[in-house]
C-alpha cells in the first residue's frame, strides 16, 4: 500500500542522505531488513495516533535542529564517581582517551562500530530482533532507522553478577551533532549489572537498546538525560525478560526542547518482574519544553508484575506527555500490572496530556492504573511558610516531595540520593 | 510587655463573603499563656489562620502586632521569622521531605532571615535529637518523611518538636489536645511546659478543660460568634467543663 504523500516525502527526504554504514559483517542483514521496513512503515506524522501529542518534525527532519551544548563548567555530570568504567560517546563518536576504568569480571563490552568481523552470534542474533518484535501492535519507524543506520553502540555481555555499575557518559559539543547509536546488552542466567547512563548524545540523537534479560537475571538502568535546553531526544529501550528476571528502569529528565522515551518491555518468561519509572522537570522560561514518556508492556506469560511510574513537573509552558499501556495476552493469568502517571503544573501555562491504555484478554489478572494532574498542595506549601520557609524553597521542597515516588523506584539508595540532590541544586538555582 | 495584640479584628473568608471574625481584641503579655475555648464555628482556627497568615482570609478591619510590630502584611515565613509559631490542628503530611531535613531547613530559613548564622549539621543533630528524646520521638520518626505514617498522637509531638527547635516568641497551639489520648495528652504538655518562659508566650485553642489540667492558663477567653465575649482566670475553664457554654454565652449575650 502507497504511504500517504506527506509520509512518503518526509521518509524520502530523512533517507536521501543516509547510508548503512557496514558493507558487510554481522549486522548487515539485520540492518538491511530493517530499512526496508522503514520504508515500508514511512517515518512518522503528526496524524498518526502514536504521534498525537508529539510533533515529530524535528526527529524525522534530514538534518539535526541546531542546539547549543550546555556550558560544560555549568555542573558535572551526575555518577562520575560511580561506575567501575566509564565509556564516553563524544557527539556520537567513541571517545577512547576519554574513557576509563577497567571492565569489572563478569561483563565484556565490545563496540558496534569495530566487531563487525568478528563472530559474536549473540549480538548478530538480537540485533534489531526486539526492535522488529517491537513494531506490532504499533510501528516505531524511528526504531526502524536506527537499526538499520547505526553508527556506533556498545555490546555488553554480561556473565555474572556484577556489583560495580558500568556507566555511559554522553558529551554534546557540537551544536550540530546528530548521533544515532544502538545499544546491546545480554545478561545470562543469573547474572546481574547496573547500568548507568549520564548526559545528552548530540544536539539531537537516536539511540536504540535493546536488552534480553536471561532466566534469574537482573538488570538496573538508570539514566540522567541531562538538561541541554536545545537538544532532541529520542530513545528506545526494548526489553525481553525470562523467567523470574527483573528490569528496573529509571529516567531523569530535565528540559530539553524535545524528548521522547520509548520503552517497550516484554515478559516472556514466568515471574519477571519490569518496573519502568521516570521524573522529568520542564521549565519553559527561556526555551520550549516537550516530554514524552511513551510505555508499552506486553504481558505473555504468568504471574509477571509489572509497574510504570512516572512523574512530571511543568512550568512556563511546558508539555510534558504519557502514552502507556499494558497488554496482557490471554494465557498472562495472574499479571500483576500497575501504571501511575502524574503531573504537578506549577501555573496555567503548562499542560499535561495523558493517555493511560489497559488491553486484557486474561481473565484472572489485577491491573490498575491512574493519572493525575494537579497543582501545589496550598495546606502543604502554607505549612512549611508557617515554619519559616520562604516560598520558593517550599515550593522546591514539595516538587522534590512530588518526585519522591518516581525517585523510589531506584532501587540503589545511594543513586537515588544522588539524583534527588542533583534535582535539588537544579531547583534551588531558580529559587529567588 | 505586649507580646500579642489584636485589636477589633474582623476577618471575612474570601471565597464566600462569610464574616467570621466581628471584632476580637485580645491582648497576651509576654510570658503568659491564655486559652480560647468556644463552641465550635466561634471563629477559634480562623483566628489561629489569620495569625499565622493563611491565605483565603481577608481582613476588613482592625489590626494584630506582635511585639509592637504589624503582622497582617507580613508573609508566613516573615512571621515565622518574626517569633509567632502555629500549631496545626491537623499537621500536614509531605511525602519524600525527610523530618530532618524539613526542620533544619526551617530553622536555617529563620534564622537567616533574622541575620542569625546558620546552625552546623554536628550542633543541629545534637539539638534536634536531645529534644526528641524529651518527646520521645524516635530516630525512625526523625528520618521518616515528615508526618507521613505518623499516628495522631506522634504526628502532635512532632509539632511539639517544631515548636522546641524553632524557639518561638508566640506559640498558638490550635486544639493541639483532639484526637490524643490521656497519656499522649501529657507528653505534648510536658513538652509545652517545658518551653514556658518569661519570654515567651501561648494561646491555647481547645474545646476541652483537660488540656488546661496539664498546660495551667494564666487567662482564659471564650469566644463565640467571632468575637471574646468573656474573659477570666482558670475558673472560666472549670464553669464551661461543669456548665458548657449555654449559661456563660446567654451572660455574655
Amino acid at each position: 500500500m502507497a504511504l500517504p504523500k506527506a509520509k512518503q516525502d518526509a521518509t524520502d527526504a530523512r533517507l536521501a542522505d543516509l547510508e548503512i554504514p557496514v558493507s558487510g559483517g554481522w549486522s548487515l542483514a539485520a540492518r538491511q531488513d530493517a530499512a526496508e521496513r522503514l520504508v515500508q512503515m514511512g517515518l512518522p506524522q503528526p496524524r498518526d495516533e502514536y504521534w498525537r501529542f508529539t510533533r515529530p518534525k524535528d526527529l524525522i527532519a534530514p538534518e539535526a535542529p541546531a542546539a547549543a551544548p550546555m556550558d560544560e563548567s555549568d555542573e558535572n555530570p551526575v555518577f562520575s564517581d560511580k561506575g567501575a568504567c566509564t565509556l564516553v560517546f563524544r557527539d556520537g563518536v567513541f571517545d577512547a582517551d576519554a574513557s576509563d576504568g577497567d571492565l569489572p569480571a563478569g561483563v565484556a563490552i565490545t563496540r558496534l562500530a569495530v566487531s563487525q568481523d568478528n563472530d559474536i552470534d549473540w549480538a548478530s542474533a538480537l540485533y534489531g530482533k526486539l526492535e522488529l518484535e517491537g513494531q506490532t501492535p504499533v510501528q516505531r519507524p524511528l526504531a526502524a532507522l536506527n537499526t538499520a543506520f547505526a553508527t556506533d553502540g556498545l555490546i555488553i555481555d554480561v556473565t555474572d553478577k556484577v556489583e560495580t555499575p558500568i556507566l555511559i557518559r554522553y558529551v554534546h559539543e557540537r551544536d550540530d551533532s546528530d548521533p544515532v547509536l544502538h545499544h546491546l546488552v545480554r545478561l545470562h542466567a543469573d547474572t546481574e549489572l547496573t547500568l548507568l547512563e549520564v548526559g545528552a548524545p548530540g544536539a539531537r540523537c537516536n539511540t536504540v537498546m535493546e536488552v534480553d534479560v536471561a532466566n534469574d537475571a537482573t538488570l538496573h538502568h538508570v539514566r540522567d538525560q541531562g538538561r541541554n535546553h536545545d537538544r532532541r531526544t529520542n530513545t528506545h529501550a526494548f526489553a525481553k525478560l525470562g523467567a523470574r528476571s527483573t528490569y528496573k528502569s529509571f529516567t531523569l529528565s530535565l528540559n530539553g526542547a524535545l524528548s521522547r522515551n520509548e520503552q517497550i518491555v516484554s515478559f516472556t518468561g514466568d515471574d519477571a518482574v519490569a518496573h519502568v519509572a521516570g521524573a522529568a522537570i520542564g521549565d519553559g522560561k527561556n526555551d520550549p519544553v516537550h516530554h514524552d514518556d511513551t510505555v508499552f508492556v506486553t504481558h505473555d506469560a504468568l504471574r509477571c508484575e509489572s509497574r510504570q511510574v512516572f512523574k512530571k513537573v511543568l512550568k512556563n509552558g511546558a508539555v510534558g506527555v504519557f502514552q502507556g499501556k499494558i497488554l496482557v495476552k490471554k494465557d498472562a493469568q495472574k499479571t500483576d500490572g500497575y501504571q501511575i502517571s502524574q503531573s504537578l503544573l506549577l501555573d496555567d501555562d503548562s499542560q499535561f496530556l495523558a493517555k493511560p491504555e489497559l488491553e486484557i484478554y486474561a481473565d484472572d489478572v489485577a491491573c490498575s492504573h491512574g493519572s493525575t494532574t494537579g497543582a501545589i498542595d496550598e495546606d502543604a506549601l502554607f505549612y512549611l511558610r508557617s515554619r519559616g520557609v520562604p516560598k520558593p524553597r517550599a515550593e522546591d521542597l514539595l516538587v522534590l516531595s512530588f518526585l519522591a515516588e518516581a525517585l523510589q523506584e531506584i532501587e540503589d539508595e545511594t543513586l537515588a540520593d544522588e539524583l534527588n540532590e542533583r534535582l535539588a541544586a537544579w531547583l534551588g538555582r531558580h529559587a529567588v | 510587655m505586649t507580646m500579642l495584640e489584636i485589636k477589633n479584628l474582623h476577618v471575612e473568608l474570601e471565597e464566600e463573603n462569610k464574616k467570621i471574625l466581628k471584632g476580637v481584641d485580645l491582648t497576651v503579655e509576654t510570658g503568659k499563656v491564655h486559652a480560647i475555648m468556644g463552641p465550635n464555628g466561634s471563629g477559634k482556627s480562623t483566628l489561629s489562620y489569620v495569625l499565622s497568615g493563611r491565605d483565603g482570609y481577608e481582613v476588613t478591619d482592625g489590626s494584630a502586632t506582635l511585639e509592637g510590630e504589624d503582622i497582617l502584611d507580613m508573609d508566613p515565613e516573615e512571621r515565622a521569622a518574626a517569633g509567632m509559631f502555629l500549631a496545626f490542628q491537623y499537621p500536614v503530611e509531605i511525602p519524600g521531605v525527610g523530618n530532618m531535613t524539613f526542620l533544619r531547613t526551617a530553622l536555617n530559613a529563620q534564622r537567616k532571615a533574622r541575620g542569625e548564622p546558620e546552625v552546623s549539621s554536628a550542633d543541629f543533630l545534637k539539638m534536634v535529637r536531645a529534644k526528641a528524646k524529651d518527646l520521645q520521638i524516635d530516630a525512625d520518626m526523625l528520618k521518616r518523611p515528615v508526618n507521613v505514617g505518623f499516628s495522631g498522637g506522634e504526628k502532635k509531638r512532632n509539632e511539639i518538636l517544631q515548636m522546641a527547635m524553632l524557639e518561638p516568641k508566640m506559640c498558638i497551639l490550635d486544639e493541639t489536645d483532639s484526637g490524643l489520648d490521656v497519656d499522649a495528652m501529657k507528653l505534648v504538655a510536658q513538652g509545652v511546659n517545658a518551653l514556658r518562659d518569661e519570654g515567651r508566650a501561648f494561646l491555647v485553642i481547645t474545646h476541652y478543660q483537660r488540656l488546661l489540667d496539664h498546660i495551667r492558663p494564666d487567662v482564659v477567653h471564650i469566644m463565640s460568634d467571632g468575637r471574646i465575649v468573656k474573659t477570666g482566670g482558670p475558673e472560666l475553664a472549670l464553669e464551661v467543663e461543669k456548665n458548657g457554654y449555654g449559661d456563660l454565652l446567654a451572660e455574655g449575650a
